[in-house]
């Protein structure tokens, strides 16, 4: 039970033993371990990055079949659930299309960073004990510094794109990351406040102790996952690509790789915000009899189904209105529920 | 490019934004040039002209019997009710009296569609809102109307189940069936999509005061069907002047006087309810009618004597009229049609100026428009 709970703990006991016995072998200086392992660590996040991306890609079909009632996809492979990759490869090769007029260099930054800030991010989440690439501190506030940035690559490519509908998306992600960011820094705060500390781990380990924050914060939980979503882009705060309004928005102009770049970070940004809401509310890696990585990983499927629950059953918000429901309504809520959690806390 | 003042006193650029006819929620190919302020609209401009098959040639370059088929893919959601101003007008001409079975199998199957066209225009105008799931159940209802169909004339879509003088098939076993189905399944879909849509406050919030239309532009801009009705003038043709044999039977029409996009949607709503009465009611006639001939003798090539006869029927989308003029020919001299689709986009650009850009997609889908009717 021990063993598997820190299997992948000690995988990188083992990794980070190799790599001492390598260097000591070829007479190179031991430093140069931490180097090598944080690119093992780099190279474990993108590959949680893709496998999440693919997985929760099929899982978003099938389950909006089922609030469809259409099967979804279900030919390539066992029931279908193969029909991502079929789609990855398909994108891959198709030909790479850049409008004649746009700005070229930003066209493709826009893509390549795109997939940035949730690579980012996820290195400071712990997926289990002792399995956060970086144990930060201060690592709520850098998980909301790094997945703030998540708007610039789309408001890039809205600009490079050189196309009307494109600009409208680029910004309306202005508008809408103006909005969400402080509910979200305010809901989180109040978080902080109950737990007393910025470290994500240790923020799990007060659950452990107590209660999960969820029961203790319940309104900023759901205006999390307001923000959360809005962060994200999805529905029904979908406005930069706001299909039915703006063809695609920001992505009219992005085909083959450069779209599925931009596809596999929505998908990371969603893992990112549905694992930190875990993190905080959940009680992260925390459970019973099951190893901590595994429930982290099944707390982190519930939200991320939610997600996609509200995106298949909700309409579009009007993006002005987005800007007044942030403002108006849920930093006042956020506010009040900061202003309570402090009396309490001080009555306590 | 020209640079004004807006209400606020800031200088912006006002660009131009072509809103289709490639577009998703253009309902086809329809062409707006729109004047934009950052994301407001202060202008648009309506090309239509995408799909245009010249229609109203064809007919006149075929003979009558050749020409009937084409009128299904005026308002290709609601084929039947295309046929009917067509065949009315020639059988004006013709001086032809058709048997009341083929009259109440005629307004049978035009309530059908009706009811099947209505969901799609709720469907839709629920996924243009960014809502997609809206559309699928809209879409299974429409399934059973449309079997109904199948069952009746075997086409689905396209039927030209309206002919001269009477009507292609009678009911039969099979019709029966698909017609339980749909009675059965309808007010469970009625009621689940009110609970659904209605009171969605996002939706509220995309539909209320949004696009509104007074009576009297309603009126001036000739507007017709459920959008005339939602802006608060009642007025239907089936009860005010009645073709076939709508005239038996006791037509409820609901109105309502907001006249903006949530209005015309709980009007179709409303009608939805009213169609699927009627269309009981109609079922139920035509039991009680003595089963017998469902065609009039019509002559085997059609001249009708030389003359011109105008026939209209309320269709779907509003008021269909047909123009049929006649020199006693194999062919019409001239056919017309007044497509109320074509009729109503008009007053797009008198209400849509001063919306958000996502506004003028609910304003689009809340009139529920077909391009091939528009186009001709």
């Amino acid at each position: 039970m021990e063993f598997i709970n820190n299997i992948f703990v000690n995988i990188a006991g083992l990794v980070r033993w190799v790599f001492n016995w390598l260097l000591g072998w070829l007479g190179l200086p031991l430093g140069l371990t931490d180097v090598l392992m944080t690119a093992v660590y780099w190279v474990a996040i993108v590959v949680v990055c893709v496998l999440c991306a693919l997985f929760y890609v099929i899982w978003e079909r099938k389950l909006a079949g089922y609030i469809q009632r259409r099967p979804g996809p279900n030919r390539l492979g066992p029931n279908g659930w193969l029909q991502t990759i079929g789609d990855a490869i398909k994108l891959v090769m198709k030909e790479d299309i850049v409008p004649d007029k746009a700005d070229k260099p930003v066209h493709l930054l826009a893509a390549l960073l795109a997939f940035v800030p949730p690579m980012l991010a996820l290195a400071a989440i712990p997926f289990g004990e002792g399995m956060a690439a970086l144990d930060l501190k201060l690592g709520v506030v850098y998980v909301l510094a790094v997945t703030t940035l998540a708007s610039l690559p789309v408001l890039l490519a809205g600009y490079a794109s050189n196309n009307k509908y494109s600009l409208i998306g680029g910004m309306r992600v202005v508008n809408q990351a103006i909005s969400y960011e402080v509910p979200q820094a305010f809901a989180l705060l109040s978080v902080i406040m109950v737990a007393g500390t910025f470290n994500l781990t240790e923020i799990v380990h007060f659950q452990q102790q107590h209660l999960w924050l969820v029961f203790v914060q319940p309104l900023a939980f759901v205006v999390y996952i307001i923000s959360a979503v809005a962060e994200c882009n999805r529905a029904p705060f979908d406005l930069p690509e706001g299909e039915s309004e703006l063809t695609a928005g920001v992505f009219t102009e992005y085909s083959g790789m450069r779209y599925a770049l931009f596809y596999l970070a929505e998908y990371c940004n969603m893992f990112v915000a549905a694992g930190l809401a875990t993190t905080l509310f959940l009680g992260g890696f925390s459970g019973p009899f099951l190893p901590g990585w595994l429930w982290f990983i099944l707390k982190t499927f519930v939200i991320m189904s939610v997600f996609i629950w509200v995106r298949w059953t909700l309409p579009r918000i009007r993006a002005d209105y987005v800007l007044s429901f942030c403002w108006k309504i849920l930093v006042p809520l956020t506010l009040l529920n900061m202003l309570v959690t402090g009396v309490v806390l001080y009555l306590i | 490019m020209n640079t004004e003042t807006n209400k606020q006193g800031r200088y912006s650029e006002v660009y131009q934004l072509n809103f289709g006819p490639q577009h998703p929620s253009t309902h086809g190919v329809l062409h707006m040039l729109v004047e934009m302020d950052g994301e407001t609209c202060i202008g648009v401009d309506t090309k239509i002209g995408y799909l245009h098959r010249g229609m109203e040639k064809l007919l006149e370059s075929r003979t009558y019997l050749q020409g009937l088929p084409y009128t299904d893919r005026l308002d290709y959601l609601a084929g039947v009710n295309n046929n009917l101003p067509y065949v009315l007008a020639v059988e004006k001409l013709l001086g032809v009296e058709v048997p009341a079975r083929a009259s109440l199998l005629r307004m049978l199957t035009c309530e059908i569609m009706r009811l099947a066209s209505y969901m799609v225009g709720v469907g839709i105008y629920i996924m243009d809102l960014g809502a997609v799931s809206g559309v699928f159940y809209p879409f299974q209802e429409r399934e059973y109307a449309l079997d109904c169909m199948s069952a009746l004339c075997g086409a689905r879509m396209t039927q030209s189940y309206i002919r001269y003088g009477g009507v292609q098939a009678d009911i039969n076993e099979e019709f029966d069936v698909a017609y339980q189905k749909l009675v059965a399944e309808t007010p469970r879909f009625i009621e689940m999509y009110h609970k659904l849509v209605d009171e969605n406050e996002i939706f509220l919030r995309r539909t209320k005061g949004i696009g509104v239309i007074s009576a009297e532009d309603a009126m001036d801009y000739a507007l017709t069907g459920p959008n005339l009705r939602a802006s608060g003038v009642d007025y239907d043709l089936r009860r005010d002047a009645p073709y076939c044999l709508y005239d038996r039977f006791k037509i409820e029409v609901p109105v309502l006087t907001a006249g903006d996009c949530y209005a015309r949607y709980v009007q179709r709503m409303l009608e939805v309810e009213k169609i699927f009465q009627l269309i009981k009611e109609i079922y139920a006639a035509l039991k009680e009618e003595p089963a017998g001939e469902i065609m009039a003798k019509i002559p085997k090539v059609l001249k009708p004597a030389a003359g011109e006869a105008y026939a209209q029927t309320e269709n779907p989308k509003g008021i269909m009229g047909c123009l049929v003029a006649s020199e006693g020919k194999l062919n019409p001299l001239r056919v017309h049609f007044r497509r109320p689709s074509f009729d109503n986009i008009a007053i797009f650009e008198k209400i849509m100026p001063g919306h958000k850009v996502a506004d003028l997609v609910s304003i689009i889908a809340s009139f529920d428009i077909v391009l091939g009717e528009i186009d001709g």
